[in-house]
């Protein structure tokens, strides 16, 4: 099985060095794109990839990279930002690719940017990620010493300046417009659209923002292919994608697998499936944002249109698993403080709402909660449903305690009938 | 025009509007925290969600918030749909789980639209049972009072103070739901627009502190409408009173004026009215031996024998003062006695000349003043001579819009609404249009200003001129021009011609005819290129444009009528005239004159040396009416009854001339007959009389009450006095009552005196005054432009280029005068909030100058000017040229220098000691 984004990755936790990077092919996909490619070619190979943004949001990279004005009159400069601003939890992806090979990163950065002909990039770091900021600081520093970056790159005429930027430290900044607000230097809360980034993003010019695990894939599909990519696939999206698993499993990590593997093969072949003495209750597909689902669907295939279909959404493919002996209620409200915590502030049902429902969970859990509780819960994950929020933080938010509610309610009211937790 | 749908009936709206704006427009009870008609939409609390469908057959449809949402032709949408309500009831819910609650004890309470919106909503039971959480309250300084605790975190106080006042020590911080709204820590907020946010929070987070003295609910407020008397922009106010004390100053929206917005000394100069130093009965004094007066009360039967004596049989042995800053009615009652022979303008002799020469470039020429919103509207400004951030405050704050048209632009190209404002910020980041300042000194304009210039008023009215002959070749050239001043006047004048509508301001701030005429010459050669240029005169006072109507003669005329004893009587309305003129010439005025008549409001140096006091009205107790300084004759109304015996001047002027026997003013009988009058006499202001509503205007029979139907204790209020309720007195002088009683429904724009609707307690209620939202008030905005209606001759341009800076002798240097907002303006000062504000008087010279005279900062400096021997701490402040010194102007204390003036700096005699 061929996995581009990690095979190359070493095994004794260090980074690749750039001429290690260069020896597994590395940087040729650059050449190849900037000496023999016209950036609406690079935009076509994209799309033709059936490459979709690895956030959560599944968008394609091609299609995204489209809006981008292009030609004499375009507005200058033009930007393009990695995020890399993982936060979501359950989530530790793309750590795994920066840590372990940042010059992919870069590779895949300079050939989005080129292909919307960008003047500056920008990856815009977790700011816990310390290991990230130190490996992917040094990478840029060699790719600039090897004229990968800079003035006239590889003597193609064609510049970019790249910097790399480490966040103030919120969840919200992972939101591609928050994430442009805390870039030119304000606070860190979403804008609503239109206007686009492409056409107004960062200090009021075209930015475009892809995930770094969707950029990373760049360089494999310059240099093999759109038709090689999509073959890498078990479903209509293309390539390969990181899946995790964390909770009570045996072996919980990442793998780069075809998209489109089934949850079961995810859990029981790599992850070793349940540790003893557990058995699997619930599984949140997609980080901690989505709709919780069953052992019934073991065998969904985790792409965007499959989990869709099942009621939860694929996300960053990172699953957190739950199981029989601990708490339901405890595990949401463990999510809503962070949720709420990590709200920006900015929208009223967002800000107001959530913090009221880690309070109504921390009641529960405590052996406070009142029967009318269930029914306020309800009604308040319906209305913080998508269009009510200024972003999707609170919908996000929302998805696993609405289906909590569905899957496990014999367990809220046994919480509340026998005031305190069954699971004390 | 778009159609739009709402709950299945079809409506005309303008093109491009948000559907927000479209629903209150058409009368719609839509609610809404963030959203400001001024400051428009950024969709942040959710408050104004609507249902919006696909089409007629779309029953769903989906949650969309109004404010954020293009009205576009055939837009359908429910307002009443039930899905929608339910959000919006359970946002108030939500905002609710940390409100206090407290409206007993909040002064907001009464006019809160938190109160007004979660009643309109429905939402009646809060179902949240945990703990609140809590902030820390700021000290925010003398104007302001901060409550976080109601905060609901609408964003609008922010939005106001940084993005459209240009604020810098007030923000946002925190995240999620310890979002705070302060500053970085206690202290006074710097912007002069801070009391402003009293009214943009929807609720009690940010309070009008000065009102918390002596607090009054809104319904038990009697209030008027009324103009500002602190500047000559002329905004409009509602002035609210209850127990013989005015309580506050509330913006009173006039979309060609002053629209939501006041600054800081027009909302909180008011308490003067209430000061312990106002005159309110008669007063005789006497000398008794050469050191001592005495004092003594009259009523008003034995001070009209007093002055019976004074004045004789007709009034020939008598001259008057006229004021600025009195009512066109006081002064020209004033006028009619007297004669126009014998009136006397009572301004400084510079003003003197300025402000008819003013009125004559404005009135003749082809650029005519602009209103603050056609301001708003220009995209390139000139400004020569004048700090306007603290002479005319509200035309700064309109100048902050206007450096936003031109790079506005760009969002028509990425189709980005004109309310979507945070996308319009984001795309226009801190581009700004041009805008130049050339002053002496520093100002906060300097922040937005493409280029500021730094000189001394001679060399900023040549710039003026060199700018002129820029635009147009046939305007005077300007002659040994150094290759700066020739660069700079290029660049402006480029940047003049780009724009569609330029705009030139200046003033009498410098007391400065070249720099007023250079004004004039920017101007008129951009019309003459071919532009629609606005030329924006910044006037000293509230009716000063009001006495370059009336002409008359300068103060140094009086001391020589008084000293040839052409007459021996004065009557000074209004007017210390120790801030007009030096001591010198002003204590030969009144050492000349036999008897001295003086009306005022507070006692002043003037008063202090009248044989005969009258107290006079403020524009609280009177009405009357006053020219701004874009030439628009407003009129404000007697907000209260007063204690004691204070009355309009022009009330006390009609006695005496009935009690001698000038017969002129016998027959009026209320204001209309005085502005008749006055527009019989005065032909510039012969339509005033017709364009007012007149005092026996009616609706459906009955006056407009100055008390809302909610006005409380009205039985009671004199019961400690009396227990018969007294009969509320008859106001003769206008269409308003002294009363709760009268026409309930929307008056004319000119008298309304208060905003209020149904379920509309706050001043939100405005939006349904008006004929679109933000736009005008239904009827028209009021006011009168005088200046517009003459017709328009070609100008010829002024000739007089002044030379080259002079080369001053050793030690000598040029004061100017430094204007402050709160300091600077005679009235205001009396109002304790203000007070605590003013700076300790010092004067302010470059490093250069400095080190010449072995200056340091803090040593006292000593220099001569006007007959004052003033002795000041020095502040080094390099952006004042060299050779120039700035002191600041008006202060108390400070108040009759005449600035600019040249004088030798010289070390204080004490510190010569101390260095040697």
């Amino acid at each position: 099985m061929e996995r581009p984004l990690t095979q190359d990755i070493k095994s004794d936790g260090q980074p690749l060095t750039i001429d290690e990077y260069e020896r597994t092919g590395g940087y040729q996909a650059i050449q190849k794109a900037l000496r023999d490619m016209a950036p609406g070619e690079v935009q076509e190979e994209v799309k033709a990839a059936n490459l979709r943004g690895r956030g959560g949001a599944g968008f394609s990279t091609g299609a995204k990279w489209s809006f981008v004005p292009m030609g004499a009159d375009a507005p200058r400069p033009k930007y393009i930002i990695s995020n890399s601003d993982e936060m979501e939890p359950g989530t530790f992806k793309d750590r795994l690719l920066m840590e372990g090979n940042p010059h992919q990163l870069i590779e895949g950065l300079v050939i989005g940017a080129y292909a919307v002909q960008a003047d500056f990039a920008y990856i815009f770091l977790r700011w816990e990620y310390l290991q990230s900021a130190r490996r992917l600081a040094a990478a840029i520093e060699e790719a600039y010493g090897k004229k990968y970056l800079g003035k006239n790159i590889l003597d193609t005429r064609y510049n970019l300046e790249m910097r790399l930027h480490t966040s103030a430290g919120r969840y919200i900044c992972g939101e591609e417009t928050a994430l442009l607000n805390a870039l030119e230097g304000k606070r860190g809360i979403p804008r609503s659209k239109p206007p686009f980034p492409q056409l107004s993003g960062l200090w009021g010019r075209p930015a475009v923002v892809n995930n770094a695990e969707t950029l990373c894939n760049i360089p494999h599909i310059i240099k093999k292919g759109a038709e090689w990519y999509r073959g890498l696939s078990r479903s209509a999206d293309g390539g390969t994608k990181i899946y995790g698993a964390s909770g009570r499993v045996n072996k919980p990590g990442a793998w780069e697998l075809p998209m489109g593997t089934s949850i079961r093969e995810i859990l029981e072949e790599h992850a070793g499936g349940m540790q003893e003495g557990y058995s699997l209750r619930g599984i949140i597909p997609g980080g901690a944002s989505t709709d919780f689902l069953l052992a019934d669907n073991l065998d969904l295939k985790m792409d965007y249109d499959s989990c869709q279909m099942a009621g939860s959404r694929l996300g960053t493919g990172t699953m957190i698993i739950l199981d029989d002996r601990t708490c339901p209620v405890g595990m949401l409200l463990n999510l809503m403080r962070f949720f709420a915590r990590e709200s920006c502030g900015w929208c009223t049902p967002c800000r107001e709402g959530l913090p009221w429902l880690a309070e109504i969970l921390h009641a529960i859990e405590t052996g406070e909660g009142e029967e009318e509780d269930l029914e306020v819960l309800a009604t308040q994950c319906r209305l913080l449903g998508p269009g009510h929020t200024f972003c999707a933080l609170a919908p996000g938010a929302v998805e696993p305690l609405q289906s909590a509610l569905k899957y496990f309610r014999d367990d809220f009211v046994r919480h509340i009938k026998e005031k305190k937790c069954p699971w004390r | 025009m778009a159609t739009i749908y709402i709950d299945d009936k079809p409506y005309e709206v303008s093109d491009g509007q948000n559907l927000l704006h479209a629903c209150l427009s058409l009368g719609f009870d839509v609610p809404y925290f963030c959203w400001h008609p001024a400051m428009h939409s950024v969709g942040a609390c959710r408050q104004c969600a609507v249902k919006v469908f696909r089409d007629e057959k779309d029953r769903r449809g989906r949650i969309v918030m109004s404010c954020m949402t293009l009205a576009t032709h055939g837009t359908r949408l429910s307002v009443d749909d039930r899905e929608a309500r339910e959000f919006r009831a359970s946002n108030i819910e939500w905002l609710m789980t940390n409100h206090p609650h407290d409206c007993p004890v909040c002064d907001e309470g009464g006019e809160c639209h938190l109160q007004d919106m979660t009643v309109m909503t429905g939402h009646v039971y809060r179902r949240f049972r945990f703990r609140k959480r809590t902030y820390m309250n700021q000290d925010l300084g003398p104007f302001v009072n901060h409550e976080m605790n109601r905060c609901i975190q609408c964003y609008r106080c922010v939005r106001f103070y940084r993005d459209y006042a240009g604020g810098r020590d007030f923000n946002v911080f925190a995240s999620h739901n310890a979002v705070y709204f302060g500053r970085h820590q206690d202290g006074t907020l710097e912007s002069e627009f801070s009391g402003n946010l009293v009214e943009i929070c929807p609720t009690g987070v940010f309070t009008d502190k000065t009102l918390k003295k002596h607090y009054t609910r809104k319904w038990d407020m009697q209030t008027a409408p009324s103009v500002c008397v602190h500047c000559g922009v002329g905004c409009n106010t509602i002035a609210g009173e209850r127990y013989g004390t005015l309580r506050r100053i509330w913006n009173r929206y006039n979309g060609e004026v002053n629209s939501y917005f006041l600054c800081d000394r027009g909302r909180y100069g008011y308490e003067f009215v209430n000061s312990k130093d106002r005159l309110r009965h008669p007063l005789r004094r006497q000398k008794v031996s050469s050191a001592e007066m005495t004092t003594e009360q009259l009523d008003r039967k034995k001070i009209f024998q007093t002055i019976s004596a004074f004045i004789h049989p007709g009034g020939a042995n008598v001259i008057g003062i006229g004021s600025p800053r009195a009512s066109c009615e006081a002064n020209f009652a004033l006028w009619k006695f007297v004669g126009p022979e014998n009136f006397y303008s009572g301004l400084g002799e510079k003003d003197h000349r300025l402000i008819p020469m003013i009125l004559r470039i404005l009135a003749k020429g082809p650029a005519r003043a602009p209103s603050i919103k056609d301001v708003e509207g220009c995209d390139a400004v000139f400004i020569i001579g004048e700090d306007i951030s603290n002479t005319a405050p509200r035309l700064a704050l309109a100048l902050h819009r206007s450096v936003r048209q031109k790079p506005m632009a760009i969002t028509q190209k990425l189709h980005i609404p004109y309310w979507d404002d945070a996308a319009v910020r984001e795309a226009i980041q801190n581009e700004k249009g041009p805008l130049f300042v050339a002053t002496p000194a520093e100002t906060r304009l300097d922040a937005l200003a493409a280029s500021a210039f730094r000189a001394a008023p001679g060399e900023l009215a040549r710039l003026g001129f060199a700018v002129a002959k820029a635009v147009c070749e046939h305007a005077p050239a300007v002659t040994d021009l150094t290759e700066d001043m020739r660069v700079r006047a290029e660049l402006i004048a480029q940047a003049l011609r780009d724009s569609e509508h330029p705009l030139i301001i200046s003033g009498t701030a410098l007391r400065d005819e070249a720099i007023i005429q250079a004004a004039a010459n920017v101007a008129w050669a951009l019309c003459e290129s071919g532009k629609k240029a606005s030329l924006y005169y910044v006037m000293p006072e509230c009716n000063s444009m009001c006495l370059g109507l009336f002409g008359g003669r300068t103060l140094g005329e009086a001391a020589e009528a008084l000293e040839r004893k052409s007459a021996d009587t004065l009557i000074v309305v209004e007017n210390d005239l120790y801030r007009r003129e030096p001591p010198a010439l002003v204590n030969r005025i009144l050492g000349a004159a036999k008897h001295v008549i003086a009306l005022d409001h507070l006692e002043n140096a003037t008063t202090a040396r009248a044989d005969v006091v009258l107290p006079a009205a403020t524009f609280a107790e009177g009405s009357g009416t006053y020219i701004s300084s874009e030439g628009r004759a407003q009129r404000y109304y007697r907000v209260f009854d007063p204690d004691g015996d204070i009355r309009e001047s022009w009330r006390w002027m009609q006695d005496i001339m009935n009690a001698r026997g000038n017969l002129h003013a016998s027959s009026w009988q209320n204001l209309d007959d005085v502005t008749t009058a006055m527009g019989e006499d005065i032909p510039a202001l012969k339509t005033l009389p017709d364009r007012f509503p007149r005092a026996d205007f009616r609706v459906t029979g009955q006056k407009i009450p100055r008390q809302p139907h909610r006005y409380s204790g009205r039985t009671a209020m004199t019961a400690h006095v009396t227990v018969h309720e007294p009969k509320p007195s008859d106001d003769s002088d206008s269409a308003l009552a002294f009363s709760m009683e009268g026409f309930a429904g929307e008056p004319p724009p000119a008298l309304i005196t208060r905003f209020w609707a149904p379920g509309w307690n706050s001043v939100q209620s405005v939006n349904k005054y008006q004929d679109e939202v933000g736009g005008s008030l239904r009827g028209g905005d009021p006011g009168i432009h005088l200046l517009n209606d003459e017709d328009v001759i070609k100008p010829s341009y002024f000739p007089g280029v002044p030379p080259p800076k002079r080369m001053p002798d050793r030690g000598e240097v040029l004061a100017v005068p430094l204007y402050y907002v709160f300091g600077s303006e005679e009235l205001s000062v009396h109002a304790p909030g203000i007070a605590g504000l003013i700076p300790a008087p010092y004067i302010t010279l470059n490093t250069l100058d400095a080190q010449i005279c072995r200056f340091g900062e803090g040593q006292i400096a000593g220099m001569s000017l006007s007959g004052f021997d003033l002795r000041l701490p020095v502040r080094i402040d390099n952006s004042l040229p060299p050779g120039v010194v700035g002191i600041p102007a008006g202060l108390p204390g400070l108040a009759g220098i005449m600035l600019p003036a040249w004088g030798l700096l010289c070390l204080d005699d004490a510190e010569r000691e101390k260095g040697t």
